[in-house]
């Protein structure tokens, strides 16, 4: 779905858990997250702190959007 | 006269009979003889004997590779390093069939073992196994089918590969029903390369069917978009393949293989919540995404970087659907079916989150 929206001509980010299959499958901007229950998120966090997080990532993956990439990146 | 060959087998939480996905973050364990599917494996060749079975959970080997193998390797090394008598010949792992992580797991430990002791290796999975392309050049890979009830079959092309292996037997790809490793192998032929070469031209310009001695790779690769200029000026989008849907899941999207994505209006909501949405994604447990499904499509933290300021505007709908065993034709399909709509509504940007 990634690369097929990419090919539409939108710049997309794709943040997932299990990295090395979007780069197999060939995701370009890639936002690594938490784990695969709950990529956004942690439940052993209070409430505050996981939103945080959260947050963090979505600025990472505005980040990520924002980058000129050569190739496939890992924004780490 | 019969010989004995030993097997240490590899097997996730599931068929290793530790339980479900509630056990899919479980460590590591060793245990001895077979369980499950390494049953069938003892009876599909007589005087094999799996030793021992080790154990993990799919998530915490998919999630940390690295770290994980490691672990492994650690457990498995009494029993490679011990006693001659006592070494096993091989390692199978799986089958896998097309459960991604199961198969990242499969992978990787064939590949860490033949490496690390220089024993033969093999597992099993479905070609569209996502691990397929990261280990099928290091890793013999038995062709299965996509799911469980291709078992037998399954059993029954892994063990005889292994064992061929063992006895240094050589294998090709049709003929041991493993997916080709991209390997070139010196044989002699009966015609020369050019005899053979105006043969197929010949074929070819007469529309008869024709087999390449080297068929060239397919690259589907998507070139990088260019940034987006200003994201405090773009239209962005969400899009999940973690399966979360408003609660009581109306288009009814399958839990695994999705034949259908769904797409749902967001206008005015400020974020998911465990009453509003959930998620129908049977590749993992549930139970952190049904308590807060932001976890896994984040609307509460875009609505409040839109509010303040760092997002342009949000598209009024996210789209959804399972990427559990789901085809890449399908997962294809409903790319492109998403893509146009966002198109049209003048969408620049897309976070698409997977679990």
């Amino acid at each position: 779905m990634v690369k097929e929206i990419e090919r539409a001509g939108m710049t997309v980010v794709h943040a997932c858990s299990i990295v090395p299959i979007s780069l197999t499958v060939g995701g370009n901007r890639i936002v690594p997250t938490i784990a695969i229950p709950h990529p956004f998120g942690d439940p052993h966090l209070a409430g505050p702190e996981e939103k945080a997080l959260r947050r963090s990532l979505v600025e990472k993956a505005l980040q990520a959007l924002e980058t000129p990439i050569g190739g496939q990146t890992v924004f780490e | 006269m019969s010989t004995s060959y030993k097997v240490v087998h590899c097997l996730n939480q599931f068929f290793g009979g530790l339980g479900g996905e509630e056990q899919a973050g479980a460590a590591p364990t060793l245990v001895q003889g077979p369980k499950g599917p390494g049953l069938l494996i003892e009876n599909s060749v007589p005087g094999l004997r799996v030793m021992s079975t080790l154990i993990f959970g799919d998530n915490y080997l998919a999630e940390n590779t690295e770290k994980a193998v490691q672990e492994i390797l650690n457990l498995l090394a009494p029993c490679f390093e011990g006693d001659d008598a006592g070494r096993p010949d091989l390692l199978l792992a799986g089958p896998a069939f097309n459960a991604g992580r199961y198969g990242i797991g499969c992978g990787a430990l064939c590949q860490a073992v033949q490496e690390r002791w220089g024993i033969p290796a093999v597992t099993a999975m479905f070609p569209e196994n996502p691990a397929v392309a990261l280990y099928r050049k290091t890793v013999f890979i038995a062709e299965t089918s996509d799911d469980v009830r291709g078992m037998a079959e399954a059993i029954q092309r892994m063990t005889p590969l292994g064992l061929k292996l063992v006895r240094r037997e050589s294998c090709l790809p049709e003929e041991d029903h493993y997916i080709a490793q991209g390997r070139r192998k010196n044989v002699r032929a009966a015609k020369t390369g050019a005899q053979r070469a105006l043969e197929m031209l010949v074929q070819r310009l007469q529309g008869e069917p024709f087999e390449s001695e080297y068929p060239m790779p397919v690259f589907d690769r998507v070139r990088p978009a260019p940034p987006v200029a200003d994201m405090r000026r773009a239209r962005l989008a969400l899009v999940t393949s973690g399966g979360i849907v408003p609660r009581g899941n109306p288009d009814k999207i399958e839990a695994a293989n999705a034949q259908r994505f769904g797409s749902y209006p967001i206008k005015n909501l400020q974020r998911l919540s465990s009453q509003s949405h959930q998620t129908v994604h049977g590749g993992y447990d549930p139970t952190c995404a049904n308590g807060d499904p932001n976890r896994v499509l984040p609307l509460d933290a875009v609505r409040e970087l839109e509010s303040e300021g760092a997002i342009g505007s949000l598209h009024d709908w996210y789209y959804a659907t399972v990427g559990n065993a789901t085809s890449v034709e399908s997962a294809q399909r409903y790319g492109q079916a998403i893509a146009k709509i966002l198109l049209a509504d003048g969408v620049q940007a897309v976070l698409l989150t997977s679990t």
